[in-house]
């Protein structure tokens, strides 16, 4: 066994890095150079470490490993760093997903290059440590501290909305999570402690159950984002630089998702049996309403925004239904949409880049001049269709597999989903990539560079890889997902055979 | 060591006499040696602040009761006498730039701020109502003239005068509730009146709404807090940081230990007024901010929502509302001892800028105070990992504990207004384009705002000790 805090060590080192970008002094071409090759090799040591999370990961057993425990305030609240099998590809997809962003944004970004990294570094810390933390006041501090940096992301390096959308981004995720800070202080009172582990085999009361899960939903929705409360989600995107999109749509919607597993299903259990339909019917109506929505979208970034929502939608619903199948298909549809979202925005910023223009209608032939390019945004775009043999296929397939079991009506309506996720993204290929070329700006336009390919093609294997071969994911996570899953179905079952004794 | 007179003790006083005799001999040396002695007064007035404060945390630990009961000496009180001592301290350091100018060479300024420092510290030691009543009036009598000490701005003496007539109309509702209470109860004493006022009658009940309006006005609460705005803004922007912070500790700290201590038995009664009280505070700290141009208007405001907030914990009337008055105290005193470090740092040319506008591109002309003022902000919305969001923690805690529901959903609501001015002004500090250079900052400034920032940034870290002693100083109360 180990003796070095590993799940520590991987949180803090990038805001270790973020301390080193400031001490880089001067605002010249040096200087800026220096801070991306200090964020660079931060977030690639930081990955190199998370590498030693997995290696050292027995994905056998269900509860958490890499526990870390030390005296914070007093009385029940505790520094509790630890992960499972759900939190783990999270935090792998964090530090997977960070260098790309910081290469990414290693031309687009030439004004204030060292508040820039050091936000990237900042925001990786407080994601990283969301995902491992095994205190509730500890996952809030992360889960809000977050809203700090991406508030300054939008706000200081986006479009020419920026203010609106980063305030909105903002207050609008607050809103959300006041509420679910109020639940954790309930919590705290029922069960003594805001320590998870032992909250989660602490009884709560049904009436507290029902609010304590409304609270919790009102800001995980938001973050998720689900229907009706996702409006901040598109225009927080397209006033982001690229890769804070990346982050957005890979990482910090995750967090609505994690926290629903983490916290709704295991604490709330009845609770979240008597809202399941609730979800489905949001769920159900996100992913038609905002699939047809895309359809109608003149901005790339707004349309993959949209599809975002409506993908986020099968994860709800799977989660929710509360089988195997659902919520372990809920984890892998969420590190896939990491994946290929992340990279569709990728693949956006590189346009963007040459042209300076999102804008659907400015595009059109794009393969006649860049064959490299239109292969790597098909292959993502066959991902976000839900084509078999990517990776968005198996999360589909499953959270639908896994809801048939529960809801057949819900089953039906979010199978539309697939095909409505079809023609947007296919719609939006063909008016980019296909056609002639004959707008005389994207005349010259260049291929992929080797800057882009480093950052795109690995994520192309990846997709790929994971459409055939899913196992990696979802053996990691089998175990948590199991006792998750048993766990709620026994508090269900007990209390529906107390019901009928009566 | 035998140390008393007329039979009580002095050694629990032992601190206020050190105070009031240095503040007696710095009023010799400024009276005999003239205003050219300013710059020695205010440095040793400084010194001797730092004395009595090492003298209030030698004092044994435990309760010492002396003066028959009207003056006591416990956890609680040494907790917030420390607090207000640094508060004092610090607004004398921020001063020396505004006493330096040569039509403002007043030593009196650092003899007032003891002796209202002095009524603070018996104010938070009153055991009864006639020492509350004169710590109170120390106090505040030395306040009224530090508002208007820039002699020659007509805003200055509009806001001394305001304050003082307003002050004096809540001292009198002040002395009429008192009265009252002592009527129905036929004591003053603290303890007496606890043993009296077990049950609600009308007189009783009619002399605490009193007593409560005379404290609400001195935390400016909502509905007495009119005087706030006007009087930070016309007051020279130290003596605005000096009203921010040490009076706030030391109202706060005698609104506590008046409700816990003297009519625990009608909580109920009291409760209901404090919860209009908070609510009240909250949602017009948050909303009447938003419209605000001027940066001191600005923080009026939200000091008036952040003694909402404060109030939120001591609604709840428990241990752990009283633990998370104390956290609340003290991270509010460190966030406006910074935000107002910043304010008084923002010169152009030598003349002082107060409007947010002027604020506009900070973050590219002076990044470090851009950056500081930023994490303040943040942390004045309560945003985690910063130091307000525990503040907020210990009081909603409180309240949730205390099945204050609808109190604690409408505090964290108008906190997510709140956010939204506090939000405005980080954006025209980082989003918008810089309004032209701002001057350097002078050195204490720089080293009170490092100290705060810090405190504020790192607090997550050394939460732990505080949560302690605040713990320890509550349970002290009870």
């Amino acid at each position: 066994m180990t003796t070095w805090p590993i799940l520590s060590v991987t949180t803090f080192l990038p805001l270790v890095g973020a301390l080193i970008v400031y001490l880089s002094r001067g605002d010249d071409e040096a200087a800026k150079r220096n801070s991306r090759w200090i964020a660079l090799w931060t977030t690639l040591i930081t990955f190199a470490v998370s590498v030693i999370l997995v290696m050292r990961f027995d994905p056998t057993v269900a509860d958490f490993q890499f526990v870390e425990k030390a005296n914070w305030l007093a009385t029940g609240i505790t520094y509790h760093m630890g992960v499972d099998g759900i939190s783990l590809p999270f935090v792998i997809l964090t530090t997977a997903l960070m260098p790309f962003c910081i290469i990414a944004s290693w031309t687009a970004i030439q004004s204030r290059v060292r508040e820039y990294m050091m936000a990237f570094l900042i925001l990786e810390t407080l994601m990283i440590g969301t995902f491992s933390a095994l205190d509730l006041l500890l996952f809030y501090l992360f889960f809000e501290g977050g809203l700090i940096p991406m508030f300054l992301i939008i706000g200081v390096w986006g479009g020419p909305r920026r203010v609106y959308a980063s305030f909105k981004f903002f207050l609008y995720t607050l809103l959300g999570s006041v509420l679910m800070l109020l639940a954790i202080m309930a919590l705290y009172w029922n069960g003594g402690t805001t320590d998870i582990p032992t909250l989660m085999h602490t009884a709560v009361p049904r009436s507290l159950q029902t609010w304590a899960w409304l609270a919790f939903f009102a800001s995980f929705a938001v973050k998720m984002p689900m229907w009706p409360v996702h409006t901040w989600l598109p225009d927080a995107h397209v006033e982001a630089p690229t890769a804070g999109s990346v982050i957005l749509a890979a990482i910090l919607l995750k967090m609505g998702g994690y926290g629903f597993l983490r916290f709704s299903l295991p604490m709330f259990p009845l609770a979240s049996h008597d809202f399941a339909p609730l979800i489905f019917t949001l769920s159900t109506i996100a992913i038609i309403y905002t699939s047809l929505v895309a359809l109608m979208q003149e901005d790339m970034k707004k349309l993959i925004a949209y599809s975002s929502v409506a993908h986020m939608g099968f994860v709800t619903m799977g989660i929710f239904a509360g089988t195997m199948q659902g919520v372990a298909g809920g984890v892998f549809q969420m590190i896939s949409h990491g994946i290929v979202s992340g990279a569709l925005f990728l693949c956006v910023g590189v346009v963007y880049d040459r042209m300076h223009t999102r804008e659907i209608a400015a595009y059109g032939g794009l393969v006649n001049r860049m064959p490299l390019y239109a292969l790597t945004f098909m292959v993502f775009t066959m991902a976000n269709v839900g084509l078999p043999g990517t990776s968005g296929f198996v999360g589909e397939f499953m959270t639908l597999v896994g809801t048939f079991k529960v809801s057949i009506p819900t089953a039906f309506f979010a199978s539309f989903g697939v095909i409505l996720s079809a023609c947007y993204a296919l719609w939006l290929y063909r008016k980019v990539v296909f056609g002639a070329l004959v707008k005389p700006s994207l005349m010259s336009v260049k291929d992929l560079t080797l800057r882009e390919c480093v950052t795109l093609f690995p994520l192309i294997a990846l997709t790929i890889l994971f459409g055939f071969y899913p196992k990696p994911v979802l053996d990691m996570s089998a175990a948590s997902v199991q006792q998750l899953v048993n766990n709620y179905n026994t508090a269900v079952t007990a209390v529906k055979a107390a019901a009928l004794l009566q | 060591m035998s140390f008393e007179t007329a039979g009580y003790q002095l050694a629990p006083v032992l601190p206020e006499i050190v105070l009031a005799i240095g503040a007696m001999a710095l009023l010799m040396l400024g009276a005999y040696r003239g205003q050219g002695t300013t710059r020695t007064v205010t440095s040793l007035a400084v010194v001797l602040l730092i004395v009595v404060g090492a003298l209030v945390y030698m004092q044994p630990a435990g309760k010492q009761v002396t003066f028959g009961g009207s003056f006591i000496v416990d956890d609680f009180a040494r907790f917030m006498k420390i607090l207000t001592l640094i508060g004092s301290a610090v607004t004398l350091v921020l001063s020396t730039e505004f006493l330096s100018d040569p039509s403002r060479r007043i030593f009196e300024y650092a003899i007032l701020v003891l002796l209202s420092t002095l009524g603070m510290m018996v104010l938070i030691s009153a055991g009864d109502l006639i020492s509350l009543y004169l710590g109170l009036e120390l106090m505040s009598l030395a306040l009224y003239v530090v508002a208007a000490s820039n002699r020659d701005d007509t805003k200055s003496n509009e806001a001394g005068l305001k304050y003082f007539v307003l002050g004096a109309l809540s001292s009198g509702m002040l002395l009429y509730g008192a009265s009252l209470v002592y009527g129905f109860t036929g004591t003053v004493s603290f303890t007496g009146i606890a043993s009296v006022a077990t049950v609600s009658n009308v007189g009783l009940v009619f002399g605490l709404v009193f007593l409560l309006a005379g404290l609400c006005f001195k935390v400016s609460a909502v509905p007495f807090h009119m005087w706030t705005p006007d009087v930070y803004e016309g007051a020279p922007t130290p003596v605005t940081t000096f009203f921010a912070s040490a009076p706030k500790v030391a109202a706060l700290a005698v609104f506590t230990r008046v409700t816990l201590t003297a009519f625990p038995g009608i909580v109920t009664q009291w409760q209901q007024i404090l919860v209009f009280v908070a609510i009240a505070s909250m949602a017009l700290g948050s909303f009447a901010a938003i419209g605000q141009t001027n940066i001191k208007r600005l923080m009026a405001y939200s000091s008036i929502g952040h003694m909402g907030f404060a109030l939120v914990g001591l609604a709840s009337g428990t241990v752990e509302g009283a633990q998370g008055v104390l956290m609340y105290i003290v991270i509010y005193v460190a966030m406006t001892l910074g935000s107002f470090s910043v304010i008084l740092a923002m010169k152009r040319n030598g003349q002082a800028v107060e409007q947010i506008s002027d604020f506009a591109g900070l973050s590219r002309t002076n990044p470090l105070l851009a950056f500081m003022f930023a994490m303040l902000l943040f942390s004045l919305a309560g945003i985690p990992p910063l130091a307000g969001f525990f503040a907020k923690w210990y009081v909603f805690v409180a309240a949730i504990k205390a099945n204050l529901f609808t109190l604690a959903v409408i505090g964290v609501l108008t906190s997510v207004v709140g956010a939204y001015y506090y939000l405005a002004i980080v954006k025209t500090m980082y989003f918008d384009e810089p309004a032209g250079k701002v001057d350097p900052v002078r050195f204490e400034v720089r080293t009170v705002l490092a100290v705060a920032g810090l405190f504020n940034i790192l607090f997550a870290l050394f939460a732990g000790p505080v949560v302690s002693v605040a713990s320890a100083a509550a349970k002290s109360l009870f």
